[in-house]
């Protein structure tokens, strides 16, 4: 696989040639890129899944897909975007490249295992497109029992275990990123001094390391009781289907701050280069991170306010639920004051940045709504939850990503993208978004249900609404892919720190060589010192 | 936290073959290898964790059915079991000493030990599972434990509330049909647990192997024998994991006569 | 576990550690047989504890390392497993049947 770069030096993409030199690697910034294909994959399968929803919901009779159909779409496009996505999406891609050249290290702690996760993840992908192409699964992203271990008719065991594979992969990784921070930095490197956007990792691998393995036995639980015929969550025959339940989103109320930390790392680089100013109350950011873990684990039982448990206990998680929101407030105040009397700019990765801010708060407060047991059990199970986790997801997580790909895109590729074309794309995608998603808290409040196919004629109209966005949303994905691409080949060359930012990572070649460094670097001053960086000079629209 | 920074020093990793290029020194690897051990022992705690929840529920709400069916577990031979695990960490623990104090020949001798030990242990672990499917004790494997081989309502009468509703048929039945699915839970959980210990234990098996033939090939050192030292950690865990499930499966409720 | 200088444990003290762990494993089956009534439970898991945290700090080295990580792993492992046990337990206790199932006929009767 040759991808002509910007200059004649050796880099890690020019190093070797030949498609063993890319499966056989350890270098964690070509195991990125190969995570990076394979993520983006997996991306437009799901939103392909997406693309079958949002067109059988034009309309209010079911007439594009059979019930069993929709309900095998919404579970894929779930199942995919969550676990073959989400979770891998910016930890796999941009920590893996970017993680060692912040630490000042020449790879990460474990390259062999790096490189093995990829390969998990791989076995795990190709176990669940078999899965999808042989009958696939219709049991909701969430394998919920009895439907799960005994009336489904569709291909169970096979998803649950694929995911339970893709588990091992995000553990590794996880494994990889902690005893990389603690045992690899550079010299003068003290924690003090690490990027955010490394605190943020740090912070999502403890998650990846005590949460994922809850969910690995659960599904081995529910692959168990499917194929046995054992009975353990059936209530007929003494088992407790909300065990599964407490036991499932254990994780998986976790898994959400997985997919969202690491989008808040990369806001916290693009926002104070595009202010031109450090980042305000760099250890409130820092802690803040930790918080969303640790609080994060004690919630888990908000997703279960009706499904039976005592209301003593809901009480309490809705009171942790309030908790938890607390840290990644303090987040987006710290980025906006970032902004405060700084050098805002406009180039696309900042306005990625302002879309995440705008869309996460959203995203964040509705989630309060639904940490309110009152307004709760009305909201469970409606268009309100879908709209609120959309927002965090896509318009947080997924706005981080891109962002992030925009911003290192010139370390990662050599090239700039055209500006132009970003922030149109940027533009596109959050008009898209909204109007996807807005009207599905219209929708939820006035009680359409989620993952029905059929809905009453009065909710057609914000129906068509939201799938004329998903439309414009597409458009505005495909976009980056087209240009991105084009970049590689007609790309401007791009200088080793094109945006003046600071950091370990921009003080190397772009690309950058096998070995990141020349010499390993030795840092004396704290992260975001852009009172002393130049200005970049004036991001011109070109092409 | 007392962490060591990255200082190139290439002639170390000229002298040291199994220095990898990434680390500055022997040192870092090593650290970094143990830590790397540690957290994923901290995640199979994660992951055993979740059985023992669903275990902890289900013994509190069937207690006299955990009860009576954990009792049909051969006290002497878990307990011989448990003791062959405990000499295999021995035989472990003794053989990272030897490796610290340069003595080959010893390390290959308690490394076969260890082996040895594990072994054992699975194949008296196979010897029980295979007395539970005799007794039909193996849920969907005509699991019975009212009648015929694995009754296991004769003698525990009282502790099931048998005798209690013995007179009434209906009732009789409805409580024996609970028993069933009750006990059923108890052995789910029992093959899941052990089951998921023995496959941890194989792996162990297969990680000891290695490690066996690369002691036989002379590649620890008092300098170097951290692949030993973490396999030694895995091992030790497993240990740990019976150490649990041996009290919690076997002796739910062993007084006589109750 | 990872000290500049290793620590180097004596054979005597393992073998020990070898010692009081076979007595407390026959000691645990033992009590089993008396009746202790709910103490049983506390004392089975009690003697585990004990025999887990004796491999750890000396056959795992954990007594000997100067590193805190690996302390502080076995906390933080420990501790969100007691995370995941005690808030489930939370919800269990503090339904209004408590941690006593009704039998399934009961239940019936109450839908």
């Amino acid at each position: 696989m040759e991808i002509p770069n910007s200059g004649e030096r050796k880099n890690y993409l020019n190093a070797e040639y030949g498609i063993r030199s890319w499966l056989f690697t350890t270098d964690h910034k070509r195991i990125a890129m190969l995570y990076l294909l394979s993520i983006t994959l997996f991306f437009f399968i799901g939103g392909f899944a997406a693309l079958l929803i949002r067109l059988e919901l034009l309309t209010p009779g079911g007439d594009l897909l059979t019930a069993d159909a929709y309900n095998k779409a919404f579970t894929t496009h779930g199942q995919i975007m969550v676990f073959f996505f989400l979770i891998p999406s910016i930890p796999a891609v941009l920590g893996n490249f970017l993680i060692p050249m912040m630490v000042g290290a020449k790879d990460l702690a474990f390259p062999r295992i790096n490189l093995i996760s990829w390969y998990i993840y791989i076995a795990a992908g190709i176990l669940y497109i078999h899965c999808l192409v042989t009958g696939g699964v219709d049991t909701g992203w969430t394998f919920y029992p009895t439907f799960s271990t005994e009336f489904s008719n569709t291909k169970v065991i096979e998803a649950g275990l694929a995911i339970f594979i893709s588990g091992f992969s995000s553990i590794l990784t996880g494994l990889n990123f902690v005893v990389t921070v603690h045992r690899m930095r550079a010299p003068g490197l003290t924690w003090s001094r690490l990027p955010l956007f490394v605190w943020s990792h740090y912070a999502t691998s403890i998650i990846m390391l005590l949460g994922t393995p809850v969910i690995a036995i659960t599904l081995v639980l529910v692959v168990l009781e499917r194929a046995l015929n054992l009975g353990i969550f059936d209530p007929t025959r003494g088992g407790d289907p909300v065990l599964f339940q407490h036991l499932f989103w254990f994780y998986s109320h976790p898994a959400v701050y997985i997919m969202i930390l690491p989008s808040m790392a990369v806001i916290s680089e693009i926002v104070p280069c595009f202010s031109r100013k450090r980042v305000f109350g760099y250890s409130f950011v820092a802690i803040s991170s930790i918080a969303i873990a640790a609080i994060g684990f004690l919630v888990w039982a908000h997703h279960m306010f009706v499904a039976g448990i005592s209301l003593y206990s809901a009480i309490v998680f809705s009171f942790l639920s309030f908790l938890v929101a607390v840290p990644s407030a303090v987040k987006i105040f710290n980025w906006t004051a970032t902004m405060y009397k700084g050098s805002v700019s406009f180039a696309t990765p900042m306005l990625y940045a302002f879309g995440f801010i705008g869309l996460f708060t959203i995203g964040g407060l509705t989630g309060l709504f639904l940490a309110t047991l009152g307004t709760d059990v009305h909201l469970h199970d409606t268009y309100f939850v879908i709209a609120h986790f959309h927002y965090v997801m896509v318009g947080g997580a997924i706005m981080g990503y891109l962002g992030g790909i925009h911003f290192w895109w010139p370390k990662i590729s050599g090239r700039m993208y055209p500006e132009a074309w970003g922030r149109l794309a940027a533009l596109i995608v959050f008009i898209g978004f909204n109007l996807t998603f807005f009207p599905q808290f219209i929708l939820g409040y006035l009680g359409m249900p989620r993952r029905y196919w059929q809905y009453p004629p009065e909710y057609q109209v914000l129906n068509v609404l939201s799938t004329a966005g998903a439309t414009i949303l597409a458009v505005g994905y495909l976009l980056p892919l087209v240009y991105l691409l084009w970049s590689l080949r007609y790309g401007a060359p791009a200088e080793d720190n094109p945006w003046k930012a600071t950091g370990l990572e921009w003080t190397t070649s772009s690309p950058p060589p096998t070995f990141n460094f020349d010499e390993t670097p030795v840092v004396t001053e704290e992260a975001y010192a852009y009172d002393k960086m130049p200005l970049p000079e004036e991001v011109t629209l070109e092409r | 936290m007392s962490d060591s920074p990255a200082v190139l020093e290439h002639a170390e990793h000229e002298d040291r073959p199994e220095l990898r290029h990434h680390f500055a020194d022997v040192e870092q690897q090593r650290n970094a290898a143990s830590l790397g051990m540690w957290w994923f022992l901290g995640t199979e705690i994660m992951f055993f964790g979740g059985m023992f929840c669903a275990y902890l529920i289900y013994r509190r709400w069937y207690f006299p059915e955990f009860a009576a069916a954990s009792r049909t577990l051969d006290l002497k031979v878990g307990t011989f079991n448990t003791v062959v695990l405990i000499c295999s960490s021995l035989t472990v623990a003794m053989s990272v000493r030897a490796a610290q104090l340069g003595k080959h020949k010893q390390q290959v001798r308690l490394l076969f030990w260890t082996l040895v030990f594990g072994l054992s242990f699975l194949g008296i672990k196979t010897y029980e599972w295979g007395n539970k499917y005799k007794e039909h004790h193996i849920p969907t494997f005509d699991y019975n434990v009212i009648s015929g081989e694995g009754n296991i309502v004769k003698g525990n009468e009282a502790l099931l509330g048998i005798d209690e509703v013995q007179n009434d048929p209906v009732k009789l039945r409805q409580r024996q049909e609970e028993i069933q699915q009750h006990t059923k839970i108890f052995y789910s959980l029992y093959f899941a647990l052990t089951g998921m210990h023995a496959i941890h234990m194989i792996v162990g098996v297969g990680i000891f192997i290695v490690i066996l033939w690369m002691a036989h090939k002379g590649r620890f050192t008092p300098e170097y024998h951290t692949p030993l030292e973490i396999a030694g950690l895995y091992w030790h865990f497993v240990d740990i994991v019976w150490i649990y499930l041996f009290p919690l499966l076997y002796l739910i409720d062993r007084r006589p006569g109750a | 576990m990872s000290e500049h200088s290793e620590h180097i444990v004596p054979a005597r003290l393992y073998i020990l550690i070898w010692a009081i762990l076979i007595v407390c494993t026959v000691l645990t089956a033992w009590v089993a047989t008396v009746d202790l009534g709910k103490f049983n439970t506390v004392v089975a898991l009690g003697i585990a504890t004990f025999k887990a945290s004796v491999v750890v700090l000396i056959f795992m080295h954990v007594k000997y390392t100067s590193e805190k990580m690996t302390k502080a792993i076995l906390l933080a492992a420990v501790f969100w497993l007691l995370l995941l046990l005690v808030l489930s337990l939370t919800d269990y206790s503090s339904r209004p049947q408590g941690l006593l199932v009704p039998s399934s006929s009961d239940l019936v009767r109450m839908v």
